[in-house]
């Protein structure tokens, strides 16, 4: 479990990092998705990896070690998903507006041969 | 302090919070209205932060702070909002500027596009909460509600530029906030608390192991407030961003990058106070170089800029270098200095970005300027622009004002920025001899001399040379907040002493945590009788 874990993150930020380097802004954005993805999922295992165990109890039982999950990396990781969403969201717009204004996805707004 | 008191804390927030819900509402055409509203909840801003500052400072240290528990949880496990003399400091500063780019904004900048007044709410309400919490995930929280508003604020008056400067912005600070979930997630796995005041109670105790997870989840961290204080090499934003964004915008983005030196500040002093065990002084080395290198940085990209809005660009990243050297040198004798000097020199880059766009206007006619800006958003409103009374004697006025500014920037006597320097340096010189003292002297000698270089030409350029200048017509609205922050500043100097004697009280409390830990630690959740 945490060996795949690791490793699924190690990736997600591996192709994160290296799409958010390339000229394009369709790839600066789905880097930035992987990215968050990667640190959403860092941010979740936080609370150590339990499996099967509720984040709270029910009703007024005493607490016992190890019985319970870790539940504000939960509460963390919705609060991060969420606002990530709508930050890409809006970054997306910004993307889209970009290409309309300057005809081009490269991020600079420019083509390279176009350089002045 | 009684318990309606501490409650106060929360409208900094809220305030903004409705006001601008409530904007959302009104069309755009009723656009005096709209203003009038956004103004009068800044102003009621500004009154907020006088008072928060008067009752944070007139209480005895021990017992100075304003917090109040939301949703009545005690402090580690609810969040917090936290009111002292720091934070209170940073609201008052950030809603005078606040009110001096609302007014500058109300004949020209704000009826560029739609929902600037909605956006410019939220953005102090973004501020305003980084300011006053706790807890670190709820920062973020409000960090990510201040830079949502200043993306749709940097991009208002869409034009090709803006569009351009916006994307790297955004993506520069979306990486930022990857990093810092990734130090919020190092720093909970290593001391299973998010709240400052907890955090700093948890440092003197830390085992070894949980220390070097803290100490590479701070690092994180530190990437995400040191992008926002644009430090070199991860300020290279800065000046792109700040020349597109429309003038009463990037007086804001000034504030934002004081925003993450304060952050930096608390945290600092929380966590690796002199009290804080092993951790004591944690990278203060890193910091003093990084922040030697953005001086050097500033000072070259200031002597290349030919124009104005680069010129106020690379001012702002000098006073982020001095700022995070000081910073390193992690001397608590350097701290009111240092404070001072944030204060004068926001507020003159400040003055001086909103007076670079009436200085532009002498050589275009004024219309070409705004028609280029206009190319894409509604183009009809064009005409309108003849809100405000003009003044007199518009060169004289924009040629003194000039002259203050290039003296506060460069720091140069009369005014305050000759003071604020001269604290710098007189606390420099009693600190035993170090190459790295040696270093900041020399460079913030050739900053002042790149400054004053910078500013000479251009100053010249734009004031004495024979080419067809025309007086521009300035409104009453767009040359009052250009006065009102340069009175401000000249006004520092005056009253140098009261100012003085307040920072020294913020640094006492900086420089001893335990008071800010006791009193959040034993605020106890209010019983509520039943009706």
């Amino acid at each position: 479990m945490e060996l795949i874990l690791a490793t699924s993150i190690g990736i997600l930020f591996a192709s994160g990092i290296w799409l958010i380097l390339r000229p394009r802004s369709f790839q600066v954005i789905i880097g930035l998705l992987l990215l968050s993805y990667a640190v959403n999922l860092f941010l979740f295992i936080t609370g150590k990896i339990q499996v099967n165990r509720p984040a709270f109890a029910s009703e007024a039982v005493s607490f016992i070690e190890g019985l319970y999950a870790d539940p504000l990396p939960q509460a963390l990781v919705l609060t991060a998903i969420v606002i990530g969403f709508a930050t890409s969201a809006l970054y997306l717009v910004v993307l889209l507006g970009s290409r309309g204004l300057t005809g081009t996805d490269h991020v600079d707004g420019k083509e390279l041969e176009h350089d002045e | 302090m009684s318990l309606l008191l501490a409650e106060i804390i929360v409208l900094p927030i809220l305030l903004p919070l409705f006001t601008g819900a409530l904007l959302l509402l009104i069309n755009e055409r009723h656009h005096k209205l709209k203003f009038f509203i956004n103004q009068t909840s800044t102003l009621l801003l500004f009154f907020l932060a006088v008072l928060l500052l008067g009752i944070t400072d007139s209480a005895p240290a021990e017992q100075g702070l304003l917090v109040v528990l939301s949703a009545n949880w005690a402090a580690p496990f609810g969040i917090v909002l936290v009111g002292d003399r720091l934070a209170t400091l940073f609201l008052l500063v950030g809603a005078l500027l606040a009110n001096a780019a609302l007014i500058f904004s109300y004949s020209r900048w704000a009826r560029l596009g739609v929902h600037f007044h909605t956006l410019f709410q939220f953005l102090l309400m973004g501020i305003n909460g980084a300011l006053l919490t706790g807890d670190l995930f709820n920062l973020f929280v409000f960090f990510e509600v201040m830079l949502a508003a200043s993306y749709g604020l940097l991009l208002h008056g869409y034009n090709i530029t803006r569009i351009r400067a916006g994307m790297q912005y955004i993506v520069v600070n979306l990486l930022a906030a990857v990093f810092f979930l990734l130090g919020i997630a190092l720093v909970y796995s290593a001391t299973g608390t998010l709240n400052f005041a907890d955090l700093a109670a948890k440092m003197p105790t830390l085992a070894d192991e949980p220390r070097q997870l803290l100490h590479a989840g701070a690092a994180m961290l530190a990437v995400a407030f040191l992008t926002k204080s644009a430090i070199w090499p991860l300020g290279f934003w800065l000046p792109t961003t700040y020349s597109a964004a429309s003038p009463p915008v990037a007086a804001m983005l000034v504030f934002l990058t004081k925003l993450g030196i304060y952050i930096l500040l608390r945290l600092y002093y929380l966590l690796f106070g002199a009290n804080s065990g092993a951790s004591a002084g944690f990278a203060a080395d890193f910091l003093l170089y990084a922040g030697l290198m953005t001086l050097a940085f500033g000072a070259l990209g200031l002597l290349a800029s030919q124009e104005s809005s680069r010129i106020a660009s690379y001012s702002a990243v000098i006073s982020s270098g001095l700022l995070l050297t000081l910073l390193g040198l992690a001397e608590p004798s350097m701290l009111s200095a240092m404070l001072f000097y944030l204060i004068s020199s926001t507020l003159a880059v400040t003055a001086f970005v909103l007076l670079t766009e009436l200085i532009e206007r002498i050589y275009t006619p004024a219309d070409s300027v705004f028609a280029l800006s206009m190319e894409f958003f509604a183009p009809e409103e064009e005409k309108q622009e003849s809100a405000g009374v003009a003044i007199p004697a518009a060169m004289a006025f924009l040629g003194m004002s000039f002259v203050a500014c290039a003296l506060i920037i460069a720091g140069l006597p009369p005014l305050s920025g000759f003071i604020a320097k001269f604290n710098i340096l007189h606390h420099l010189l009693q600190l035993p001899f170090s190459l790295s003292h040696w270093l900041l002297l020399i460079l913030l000698m050739l900053a002042g001399l790149t400054a004053i270089i910078a500013f000479m030409r251009f100053g010249v350029r734009s004031f004495w040379t024979a080419q067809a200048t025309t007086s521009p017509r300035l409104k009453l609205n767009e040359a009052g907040p250009v006065l009102l922050l340069l009175v401000l500043c000249i006004s520092l100097a005056f009253f140098a002493e009261p100012l003085h004697n307040l920072l020294e009280r913020i640094t006492a409390d900086l420089q001893h945590p335990q008071r800010y830990i006791e009193q959040v630690l034993s605020t106890l959740p209010t019983r509520k009788e039943a009706p």
